[in-house]
C-alpha cells in the first residue's frame, strides 16, 4: 500500500514536473550525502562488528562474557540519543566524519550480534584443518572463517544500511542532511506536497537497491552441510603480547560508544538548567509510550500469527509472496509509511485521521517482520503430527488451534510482542506524523526538547528510553550466544 | 485436563486483546465537555502558560496540537471542512495568509480587531496579529567589531561575507524574512540575494542552533529574531555570553518585524468559544501573560509593554510591509529553486 501510494502520487504529478524537481542541485547534494554515509557507515560498522565478534569468540581475551555484554549494550541507546550525547559534548561531530562515527557506534551491534552467533555455530574443525595445513591466523580468518560467516555479516550489513536510510533524529541533530531528513523538512514546510513523496520514491529506490545488492552478494553457493560437527571448544588464538593492545581497543570502543552518550546524559541531568525536570510530563509521556508499545505489540503479534501459519503450514507461491511483501514494506522508512497513511486517511477515511487506530496501523506495517520472525521460530517447532493427532481424536480446526497449537507457541508470541514493543517505544518519525492530538511519547518529548537545544530538559526522557530498552538488549545478547 | 493449560496460556492474550478494543473508546470519551482544539505553531511552552489561564477564566477546556507554521497551514487546507481545528495560531504571518487565501477563516468581530493596531492585522479582518518579533543579526563579539557589521541585511550576500554567516532556511522564521525581502525588493533581487547568502552561509536546522554556533565562534554572524538571544540571556547566558545583537535601521528589510497570527476557522463547531479565546489572547490580561512569560515577544496591544529587553518596541524601525501581502507559496518555490529545500 505505501509503495502504491508513492507511485500513484508521483504519477499524478506529471513527468515534466517530476523531472524538474529531481533535477535540482539540492537533490544532487542529498543523494551524495546519503550515498557516502551509507557506504562509509556500513563499511565501518562491518569492520568494527566483525573485529569485535572475532576477538570475543576466537581469541583468549580475558573477560569474554563481560566484553560481549558491553559490545551489545549500545543497542539499548537509541541512535538519536547517541547523537544528542555527542552533539551536546562537541560540535565537531556535525560533519561527515562525525556522522559516520556516531552512526557506526549506534549500529555496529547489528553486525556484531549475527556474526557472534555465526562464529558460535561454525564447526571449529574447518578452521583447525586450515591451521594444520600451515595457514596463519590471518589467512585462516580471511579464507576460511570469513566466507563461512559471510551470510550473517551480509545480513547485519543490510540491517545497518536500512537503518541508516531511515535514520532521522541522529542525523538531524548532527546537522547532516540526507533524503530522510529532507523529507521531514518538506513535510514541515508543505505538509504532504508532491515533492516529499518524490523524495520518498528516491529513498524507496535506495532501499530496494540495497535489498537486491544483498541478494546478489549472498549468491547461490550452497553453505549447508550434513551434521553440525562435534560441539566442543574452539582452539582460541593466543593474543600473547598483543593482549594489552586488544584490551585497550575493546575498552576504547566501549567508552566511545557508551561513555560519551551516558556521560553527557548524566551531566545534563545534574545541571538540568533548561527548564528543570517536570515529573508530571515525564510520567504522562512514559505512560503513553508504554500504552502504545503494549497495544502495538499485541496487535502486531496477533497479525503475525496468520501470516506465519500460512507460510509454515500451507506453503505455496501465494503465501510466500505474502510473507515476502511483509519484509519489503518494512524496508521502507517510517516516514514514507506515515506519509502514505496521512494522505490516504485524509482522502479516503477522514474519520481515521489522527486516531490511535491509524498510528497502530503504521506500527503494524513497520514492525510486522520482527513479530513474524520470532513467531515463526517457535511455530516451526510444533510438529504437525500433534495437530493431526488432535484432529483424528475429533477436535475441530479452531479447537486444535486453541487447545494444541496456541499453548505451544505462546513463548514465541510474547518474544515477538516484546520486540515490537521496544521498537515502538523508540520510534520517532512515524509517531511524529501520525500520533493523535496531544499524544506525547518519550521519543517525541525528547525530540522537541533536544531539537530546541534544551539539553537539560531532554535528558530525563532519553534516560527513560534507555532504561526501557535494556531488557530487550539483554535478551538479544543472550540469544546470540545460546549454543546450538 | 488440557483446559487448564489453555486457559492460563490464553488469559494474558485475551486481556491484551480486550485492552486493544477498549482503549480507543476510552480515549474518545475523555470528558463530556467539548474541548476547543487549537492548532498551535507558536512556541509550545508559551501556550502552556496561557491556555490554563484561559480555562480558569472561562471554563472552556483547551487541547493543543503542536506543529510548525506551514506544516499546520497545509494540514488545515488538506483537512478542509473536516478539520478538527477551531483556532489556528502561528509564529509568523505567511502561513496565516495561506489559510486566508484558501478561504478557511471566519471573520473576527470588531471588539477583537480594534485592540490591535491596523498595520499588524490584514485589511480583510479574517485574522489578527497578537505578538511580534524583530529580525536581528547576532554576532560573535570576539570575532566581529560592531563597526564591521553590514548596514543592510542584503549586504550579507556580498562576497566579503563568504563563510561567515549562518541561518535556518527550513524554519518559518527565516521564511517570513524572505517573504518580506520578496515583498520589498521583488523576485529577481530576492533570488539573487538567496543565491548570495547560500554561497556565503552555513545552514542549521533551527534558530537555537544558529545562536549556539555564533556564540561558540563556529560562525561569525547569524540571522535570527531578537528573542532567541534575549531569552538565553535571561535564563543562563549559556549560548549568548560571547555574542550580541545588531538591529538594522531605517526600514531596511533586515529590520522587518514579523507578526504571529491568530484566527478562527470556518469549519469550527465552537466558533463563539474560539472567538473568546482569540479575544483573551489580544486583551490586556492575555497580553500581559504573554509579556511576562519566557517568550519575550513584543505584545501588540499598545496597553501592554515588554520589559527587560535591549530594544523597546517603539525604538524599532521596521519597513512598511502589509501582513496580508507576504506570499508563503512563492517563498517556498524560491527556496526550492535556490536549493535550500
Amino acid at each position: 500500500m505505501p509503495l502504491g501510494y508513492v507511485l500513484w502520487t508521483t504519477a499524478e504529478l506529471g513527468r515534466a514536473e517530476a523531472v524538474d524537481f529531481l533535477w535540482r542541485p539540492r537533490i544532487g547534494e542529498l543523494l551524495w550525502n546519503t550515498t557516502r554515509l551509507l557506504v562509509a557507515g556500513v563499511v565501518t560498522s562491518v569492520v568494527v562488528g566483525v573485529a569485535g565478534a572475532w576477538v570475543v569468540e576466537r581469541t583468549d581475551v580475558p573477560g569474554r562474557g563481560w566484553w560481549h555484554g558491553l559490545l551489545c549494550a549500545p543497542l539499548a541507546v537509541p541512535a538519536f540519543v547517541n547523537g544528542f550525547g555527542w552533539v551536546s559534548t562537541t560540535h565537531a561531530v556535525q560533519s561527515f566524519p562525525g556522522a559516520v562515527m556516531v552512526v557506526t557506534l549506534s549500529y555496529y551491534p547489528l553486525v556484531y550480534l549475527p556474526t557472534v552467533a555465526a562464529l558460535r555455530r561454525l564447526d571449529p574443525a574447518v578452521e583447525e584443518v586450515a591451521t594444520a595445513l600451515g595457514k596463519g591466523p590471518w589467512q585462516v580468518f580471511l579464507r576460511v572463517t570469513l566466507p563461512a560467516i559471510s551470510p550473517a555479516v551480509l545480513g547485519g550489513a543490510l540491517l545497518v544500511g536500512l537503518h541508516l536510510l531511515a535514520e532521522y533524529g541522529a542525523l538531524q541533530l548532527l546537522n547532516y542532511p540526507t533524503l530522510t531528513t529532507a523529507i521531514l523538512q518538506q513535510y514541515a514546510t508543505v505538509f504532504n506536497g508532491p515533492s516529499a513523496t518524490l523524495l520518498a520514491l528516491v529513498l524507496v529506490t535506495f532501499c530496494l537497491l540495497l535489498l537486491g545488492l544483498e541478494l546478489l552478494l549472498r549468491g547461490r553457493r550452497p553453505r549447508s552441510r550434513v551434521g553440525a560437527g562435534t560441539s566442543r571448544q574452539v582452539t582460541r588464538v593466543r593474543l600473547g603480547r598483543r593482549r594489552p593492545l586488544v584490551l585497550a581497543g575493546l575498552a576504547g570502543l566501549a567508552i566511545w560508544a557508551l561513555g560519551v552518550p551516558l556521560g553527557a546524559l548524566v551531566r545534563w541531568l545534574v545541571r538540568g538548567t533548561s527548564t528543570g525536570i517536570e515529573g508530571g510530563e515525564l510520567v504522562s509521556a512514559l505512560g503513553n509510550t508504554l500504552l502504545l508499545a503494549v497495544l502495538a505489540g499485541a496487535v502486531t503479534t496477533a497479525a503475525a500469527v496468520p501470516v506465519v501459519w500460512l507460510a509454515v503450514r500451507h506453503r505455496g507461491w501465494v503465501t510466500t509472496a505474502i510473507e515476502r511483501s511483509v519484509y519489503t514494506a518494512s524496508a521502507m522508512p517510517g516516514i514514507v509509511i506515515a506519509l502514505a497513511l496521512v494522505t490516504v486517511s485524509i482522502r479516503v477515511v477522514p474519520d481515521l485521521y489522527q486516531t490511535l487506530a491509524l498510528l497502530l496501523v503504521g506500527y503494524l506495517i513497520l514492525f510486522l517482520p520482527r513479530a513474524v520472525v520470532s513467531v515463526r521460530g517457535t511455530f516451526e517447532l510444533v510438529p504437525p503430527g500433534l495437530e493431526e493427532v488432535a484432529r483424528s481424536l475429533g477436535c475441530s480446526g479452531p479447537e486444535v488451534a486453541r487447545r494444541v497449537t496456541l499453548p505451544l507457541v505462546v513463548p514465541g508470541l510474547s518474544a515477538g510482542a516484546a520486540l515490537v514493543a521496544l521498537a515502538v517505544s523508540t520510534e520517532l518519525t512515524a509517531t511524529l506524523l501520525l500520533a493523535p492530538l496531544g499524544t506525547e511519547t518519550l521519543a517525541t518529548r525528547f525530540w522537541s526538547d533536544a531539537s530546541s537545544i534544551a539539553y537539560g530538559a531532554a535528558a530525563p526522557y532519553a534516560l527513560a528510553l534507555i532504561v526501557l530498552s535494556v531488557p530487550s538488549t539483554w535478551l538479544l545478547a543472550r540469544l546470540s550466544i545460546r549454543s546450538r | 485436563m488440557n483446559n487448564r493449560l489453555v486457559r492460563t496460556g490464553l488469559r494474558p492474550l485475551l486481556g491484551v486483546a480486550a485492552l486493544t478494543l477498549v482503549a480507543p473508546l476510552l480515549a474518545a470519551c475523555g470528558s463530556d465537555e467539548p474541548t476547543l482544539v487549537i492548532y498551535n505553531a507558536q512556541h509550545e511552552p508559551l501556550l502552556k502558560e496561557l491556555a490554563p489561564e484561559f480555562t480558569k477564566e472561562t471554563g472552556i477546556e483547551v487541547e493543543l496540537r503542536n506543529g510548525k507554521d506551514l506544516e499546520m497551514s497545509n494540514q488545515i487546507i488538506a483537512e478542509g471542512k473536516a478539520s478538527p481545528a477551531d483556532v489556528f495560531l502561528t509564529e509568523n504571518s505567511p502561513a496565516m495568509s495561506q489559510v486566508e487565501a484558501a478561504g478557511l477563516f471566519d471573520e473576527l468581530p470588531n471588539d477583537i480587531l480594534d485592540v490591535i493596531p491596523e498595520q499588524y492585522r490584514p485589511h480583510s479582518g479574517l485574522w489578527t496579529g497578537f505578538v511580534a518579533r524583530s529580525t536581528v543579526l547576532v554576532y560573535n563579539t570576539d570575532q566581529v567589531q560592531e563597526s564591521q557589521l553590514p548596514a543592510s541585511l542584503l549586504d550579507l550576500a556580498k562576497p566579503e561575507w563568504q563563510g561567515r554567516i549562518s541561518f535556518s532556511p527550513t524554519g518559518a522564521d527565516f521564511q517570513a524574512i524572505v517573504a518580506a525581502v520578496l515583498e520589498l525588493e521583488g523576485e529577481e533581487a530576492t533570488k539573487a540575494w538567496l543565491e548570495g547568502i547560500k554561497a556565503n552561509g552555513k545552514v542549521y536546522d533551527g534558530n537555537n542552533l544558529v545562536l549556539e554556533a555564533v556564540n561558540s565562534g563556529e560562525v561569525e554572524v547569524g540571522i535570527v529574531y531578537h528573542y532567541y538571544w534575549e531569552r538565553d540571556r535571561k535564563e543562563n547566558g549559556d549560548v549568548s555570553d560571547h555574542s550580541a545583537q545588531h538591529y538594522f535601521t531605517g526600514g531596511d528589510p533586515g529590520a522587518f518585524v514579523s507578526v504571529s497570527g491568530a484566527g478562527v476557522l470556518k469549519s469550527s463547531d465552537m466558533k463563539s468559544e474560539a472567538r473568546e479565546f482569540v479575544k483573551f489572547l489580544v486583551d490586556r490580561k492575555g497580553q500581559q501573560i504573554l509579556a511576562d512569560s519566557y517568550a519575550l515577544e513584543y505584545p501588540l496591544n499598545p496597553e501592554v509593554q515588554l520589559e527587560g529587553v535591549t530594544q523597546q518596541f517603539s525604538q524599532l524601525q521596521p519597513p512598511q510591509v502589509n501582513v496580508s501581502d507576504l506570499d508563503a507559496k512563492k517563498v517556498v518555490d524560491l527556496l526550492e529553486e535556490v536549493g535550500f529545500l
